[in-house]
């Protein structure tokens, strides 16, 4: 599409529609590694704690959040060049990821999740013994 | 006409004729056209009776981290997105967010005290009231007959 509206976040296209009728985005993301972990940190406007999903499924790392509109009581809106929507991203991790370490922070609609990498296991020496 | 391909009947199904002209339309500009940079914030104006509600999407600023200047008739954002990178020996899979200052500037339809102008923000969401004072509220003027 062409699209003039330069300033809105790309709507996440090639999936099923929702059932509500909003856009769903595909937020503006960073990722990176560190010597111990994988940090992801997403734009999320609008979006309350309770309203993220994170789910990690096998390798998929797939997050949900549903934005909430401010709709001032009593005035119309006259100019707009941003929508109100979902977001929704997934990816598809490389690393081994300890689960139970991830860490999920969301700060003024910034999404940064801490993915811990699974630490070597220490190497172990068998012994073995004369029969 | 290079639309009547030999071949394809475009009454067969008059929408997908539409839709393979606007996929031609769009890769013929799609591609070349230059994309204006997207103005940071992107704002919502919202006018009523009482003034103005400015709201803008400023995901990763606080509110300490923003300067909001209102003089006469003319509302100021200025701020800067910094990157949240902690370390110097990070590898980047992604980089698609974007930092840096920014300022935008719009301009209202009538004169603000800067004393009312309340701001605030939530969930990086930027919420000014900009009330109308009552001096530049319009009148509703009585006509009286002779």
């Amino acid at each position: 599409m062409i699209d003039q509206t330069s300033g809105q976040q790309p709507v996440a296209e090639d999936r099923p529609e929702t059932t509500r009728n909003r856009p769903v985005f595909s937020p503006p993301t960073d990722i990176y590694e560190t010597a111990d972990a994988l940090v992801v940190s997403m734009e999320m406007p609008g979006v309350e704690p309770d309203g993220v999903d994170v789910t990690l499924d096998k390798r998929v790392l797939t997050i949900t959040g549903v934005g909430t509109s401010v709709e001032p009581e009593g005035f119309a809106l006259s100019h707009a060049e941003y929508r109100v929507g979902d977001y929704e991203r997934a990816f598809t991790l490389s690393e081994n990821i300890d689960r139970d370490g991830i860490e999920a922070a969301l700060r003024d609609g910034v999404l940064r999740l801490t993915l811990p990498k699974v630490k070597p296991a220490p190497a172990k020496t068998i012994s073995v013994k004369a029969g | 006409m290079a639309l009547y391909r030999s071949g394809l009947d475009p009454w067969a199904d008059p929408l997908a004729a539409l839709q393979r002209i606007q996929n031609e339309v769009n890769r013929a500009f799609g591609g070349t056209r230059p994309r204006a940079a997207p103005e940071f914030p992107p704002l919502n104006v919202w006018r009523g009776e009482d003034g103005v509600v400015v709201v803008a999407e400023v995901p990763g600023v606080a509110l300490g981290d923003l300067e909001i200047t209102v003089h006469q008739n003319t509302l100021t954002i200025r701020g800067r997105r910094e990157p949240d990178v902690g370390g110097a020996d990070v590898t980047f899979h992604r980089r698609e967010r974007e930092f840096g200052a920014f300022a935008r500037t719009v301009t209202l339809p009538f004169h603000v005290d800067p004393d009312q102008v309340r701001a605030g923000a939530h969930a990086g969401i930027l919420t000014i009231e900009l009330p109308r004072p009552e001096a530049e509220k319009p009148k509703r003027i009585e006509i009286k007959t002779a």
